[in-house]
C-alpha cells in the first residue's frame, strides 16, 4: 500500500438481513475492516455489496446518517459503521 | 355490526352470567376494545377505589375488528384500576382466546364483585357459567390451560388464565392465554386473583357479522399486501421478531443497563435477535426454533424457542426442554441488560417462568435490577435476598430470584411488591425506575428524547405502547427524527398516542402501523361498522379516550407532578454513546405538550377541551 493510502481500522457491523454480507471472520455481527483515508459510507457499503436500498438504519457511532450524507460522510480512525435493513419492534 | 351488541356481566359475588345489549352510543364514540371498556369501568366504577376491592371491575373487551378476516384481528384487552400504579391499567394482548371470545358472541365480558371461593368462568356461545376452580388454584398457567381443555373435550377451546403470581398478588402479575400471549402490564392479573377468578375458558362458534362483507374483504386484502410487501411487517418481523431492537438500540446507546446506570450494554449481542438463531455447540441447535403468529396475523413476530437442554436451568427439569414462547425484546432486555445478565438460555427460562406462572417480565426485570443496586450499596444485604449475592451481572443470582418471585416465597414477595415499594422500603426511592409507580421498558430517555415525554405522560405509567416515538426517533419509520432533540416530539409524541389508543381500540395490533397509516386501517373499521369511520373521526375517537383515561387518573389522585421521570434520567448524564454527557429534556417537552393537548398549565383538560371532545 503507498503512502497515499493510509490504511485505517474500524469496526463494521452488519444486522439482521444483512449480516450475509460480512467478512466470513465476523462474530456477533461484527469485524474489523481496513477503510482508506477519504473513504466515504457509501463507498464502503457498495465495497461490501451491501444493497443500498436496503441499507435503512446507517449509524457511525451510533449516530444516523442520512441518505444524503452517506456520500459526503468520510469514516475516520476507529469508527463503527452499523448498518441495518429496515426493522423495527417493541 | 361488527360489535355483537352484547356483553356479558359476571358478578363474582351472586355466582351469576347476565347478559345486556352494549351500549351502542358509547361504541360509536370509544369504538371497542380499550376504548370501549374504559367508558364503562368510568360509569360503573370510583376512579379512588382500592384496585383489589371488590368494587374494582375488571373488564375482558375485544374490538369492532377482532375476530374478523382484517389482519391481525387476534387482540383483545383487559381493563381496570391497576394495583401497581392506582392509575387506569388497560393491558392487551393477542393469541387467539380474543378473537374465540367474540366468535361466541360477546363484545366484553365485564367481571364485578369477588367470588368467596376459586372460579372459572365457562362460555359457549351464549352460555356462560362460573365453575369450582377450587382444584386449579394454586396450579400454574399451563396447568390450568391444558386442566380445562381437557376438562372440555374440546381441542378448539381457548383460555386465559393467571398462575401463581396473580394468586399471591404480585403487583405486576399478568393474565395468559393462548399459553404465551399475555395481557401483560400493570398487575391485572392480580386484579383478577383478587376476584378468585383464576380462568376463562371459552369456545366460540357464532361468527362475527360485519355491515359491509365486500368492502372489509377489499380493504382488509390492501391492508395485506401492504404488510406483506413492506421490509418491516413481510421481511423484519417474521424473521428476527422484535428482538432484533436488542443491538439497534445498544447502538444509539439507549440500552438502559445496570438498573440505568448506563446506557450500552457490553453483553447486547449475546442475548438479540441475531444470537437467538446461532447454532449452539451443545445440542447443534439455535434456540429460536420458529416464529409463531397469533389470529389472523400475517405478520407472524412472536418467537417459539427451546432452551439448551444441557443448561443449569432446566437440565434436571424436563418440563422446560419444550418448545415455547421465547424471547421478545423488552423481556430480553428488562431481565438482560438491565441486570447485566448476558445468558441468552437463562433469559429464556425467565420468560417461560413469566410465561407459565402469569408475570410481566418488563417489571419483574427491573425490580430485579433495582435490588441488584440496593445490594450493590448496602442498602440490602444477604440477609434479605436469602443468601443470594445479588450481584449485577450474576445469572444464577438473577434466576434464584426470578423464581423466588414466582413462587412467592422469601425475598421474592417483596420484589413481588415492584421496585417502588422495594426501593422505599429500604430507603432509595431514586433507584426505582418507574413512572407512576410503573416499571419503564426498553429505552433510555436519555437518548431518546420523546420517550421521556411519551413515559412522563403515559396514562399507565411507564410504556412505550402508548406512543412508541421510537419507530421515527431510532427507526426511521414512518420518517426519521433526529433522538437527540426535543424541538417537534410533543407533537410528535401527541400524534402517535392519539393512533394508538384507536388502534388498541380497534382489535388490531399496534404493530401493523409500521406499515400501515390510520388511511389504511380506518376503511377497513369503516367496511365493518355502522356510520362513516373516516381516518379523522378513528383519530379523534383515539384523543377521547386519551382525554378520558387522563380524566380517570386526576380523579383517582394524579396531578401533573406525576408527570415526569426518575431523577437518574433528569440528573445524571449518559455515560456513553451518542447521548454522552445528556440528560433528558422533559422541561423542555411538557409544556408544549400540555398546550397541544388543550390542557392547562398544571395537565388538566380545560373545559373547552373535553367539550370538543363530547367528554
Amino acid at each position: 500500500m503507498s503512502a497515499n493510502h493510509h490504511n485505517m481500522k474500524i469496526t463494521f457491523k452488519l444486522f439482521a438481513g444483512l449480516s450475509a454480507y460480512l467478512p466470513s471472520d465476523a462474530t456477533r455481527n461484527s469485524t474489523e475492516i481496513d477503510v482508506q483515508l477519504g473513504e466515504t459510507v457509501h463507498q464502503v457499503i457498495d465495497r461490501f455489496n451491501v444493497p443500498r436500498e436496503e441499507a435503512h438504519l446507517v449509524m457511525v457511532n451510533g449516530i444516523y446518517i442520512s441518505p444524503e450524507q452517506r456520500d459526503l460522510s468520510e469514516i475516520r480512525a476507529g469508527d463503527t459503521l452499523a448498518i441495518w435493513p429496515p426493522v423495527a419492534g417493541g | 355490526m361488527s360489535w355483537t351488541g352484547k356483553i356479558l356481566r359476571v358478578d363474582l359475588a351472586a355466582g351469576t352470567c347476565t347478559s345486556e345489549a352494549t351500549n351502542m352510543e358509547w361504541a360509536h364514540d370509544y369504538m371497542g376494545q380499550r376504548g370501549l371498556a374504559t367508558k364503562y369501568l368510568v360509569e360503573e366504577t370510583d376512579p379512588k377505589v382500592d384496585p383489589f376491592s371488590p368494587d374494582n371491575k375488571m373488564i375482558f373487551a375485544t374490538g369492532p375488528l377482532t375476530g374478523t378476516i382484517a389482519p391481525t384481528s387476534g387482540r383483545w384487552s383487559v381493563v381496570c384500576k391497576g394495583p401497581l400504579t392506582g392509575a387506569i391499567a388497560c393491558s392487551n394482548s393477542g393469541g387467539f382466546f380474543g378473537a374465540e371470545l367474540k366468535n361466541a358472541g360477546w363484545d366484553m365480558v365485564i367481571f364485578e364483585g369477588k367470588s368467596a371461593s376459586p372460579v372459572y368462568l365457562d362460555i359457549t356461545n351464549d352460555q356462560a357459567e362460573l365453575k369450582d376452580a377450587s382444584d386449579l388454584w394454586g396450579k400454574s398457567v399451563w396447568e390450568t390451560e391444558a386442566s380445562l381443555r381437557e376438562r372440555r373435550g374440546d381441542p378448539d377451546v381457548r383460555v386465559a388464565s393467571i398462575g401463581l403470581a396473580g394468586e399471591n398478588g404480585v403487583l405486576y402479575a399478568a393474565i395468559v392465554n393462548d399459553l404465551d400471549r399475555a395481557a401483560g402490564r400493570s398487575g391485572v392479573g392480580a386484579v383478577m386473583g383478587s376476584k378468585n377468578l383464576k380462568a376463562v375458558v371459552v369456545r366460540g362458534t357464532v361468527g362475527v357479522t360485519v355491515n359491509d362483507p365486500m368492502a372489509l374483504m377489499k380493504t382488509s386484502n390492501v391492508a395485506k399486501e401492504i404488510l406483506a410487501e413492506h421490509a418491516v411487517t413481510g421481511t423484519g418481523l417474521p424473521t428476527h421478531g422484535t428482538q432484533v431492537l436488542m443491538n439497534v438500540v445498544n447502538e444509539v446507546g439507549a440500552l438502559p443497563t445496570h438498573n440505568s446506570r448506563d446506557v450500552q450494554f457490553d453483553g447486547a449481542s449475546d442475548i438479540g435477535a441475531e444470537a437467538m438463531a446461532e447454532v449452539r455447540e451443545s445440542d447443534g441447535e439455535a434456540n429460536l426454533v420458529s416464529n409463531h403468529a397469533c389470529f389472523g396475523c400475517p405478520i407472524s413476530c412472536a418467537r417459539r424457542s427451546k432452551i439448551d437442554p444441557t443448561h443449569f436451568t432446566v437440565k434436571d427439569k424436563p418440563q422446560y426442554q419444550i418448545v415455547s414462547g421465547g424471547l421478545e425484546y423488552e423481556a430480553a432486555w428488562a431481565m438482560g441488560a438491565a441486570n447485566g445478565v448476558n445468558d441468552l438460555e437463562a433469559l429464556t427460562y425467565a420468560n417461560f417462568i413469566c410465561n407459565e406462572q402469569g408475570l410481566d417480565p418488563i417489571s419483574l426485570g427491573s425490580t430485579i435490577a433495582a435490588a441488584m443496586e440496593l445490594y450493590s450499596t448496602g442498602a440490602i444485604t444477604q440477609e434479605d435476598t436469602g443468601g443470594v449475592a445479588l450481584e449485577f451481572g450474576d445469572t444464577k443470582a438473577f434466576v434464584a430470584m426470578v423464581e423466588a418471585t414466582a413462587r412467592g416465597e422469601g425475598f421474592g414477595k417483596e420484589l413481588g411488591q415492584g421496585s417502588l415499594r422495594l426501593c422505599e422500603k429500604y430507603g432509595h426511592p431514586e433507584f426505582s425506575m418507574t413512572i407512576k409507580g410503573q416499571e419503564f421498558p426498553a429505552y433510555d430517555p436519555r437518548a431518546i428524547q420523546g420517550m421521556g415525554l411519551a413515559y412522563a405522560s403515559s396514562n399507565r405509567g411507564g410504556c412505550h405502547l402508548r406512543g412508541y416515538t421510537v419507530s421515527s426517533e431510532v427507526l426511521g419509520l414512518p420518517e426519521k427524527t433526529d433522538p437527540l432533540v426535543t424541538e417537534g416530539k410533543a407533537g410528535l409524541v401527541k400524534a402517535f398516542q392519539d393512533l394508538t389508543a384507536g388502534v388498541d381500540s380497534s382489535g388490531t395490533c399496534i404493530f401493523t402501523t409500521f406499515a400501515l397509516s390510520g388511511d389504511d386501517i380506518a376503511p377497513m373499521v369503516d367496511a365493518s361498522c355502522d356510520g362513516d369511520w373516516s381516518v379523522e373521526r378513528f383519530v379523534e375517537v383515539g384523543e377521547r379516550i386519551w382525554n378520558m383515561e387522563r380524566q380517570y387518573n386526576i380523579a383517582a389522585g394524579f396531578t401533573g407532578a406525576d408527570d415526569t421521570l426518575p431523577e437518574r434520567l433528569l440528573k445524571d448524564a449518559a455515560k456513553s454513546g451518542p447521548a454522552k454527557g445528556s440528560v433528558n429534556r422533559l422541561h423542555e417537552m411538557l409544556p408544549e405538550y400540555y398546550e397541544l393537548r388543550g390542557w392547562d398549565a398544571s395537565g388538566v383538560p380545560t373545559a373547552e377541551t373535553l367539550g370538543r371532545l363530547g367528554l
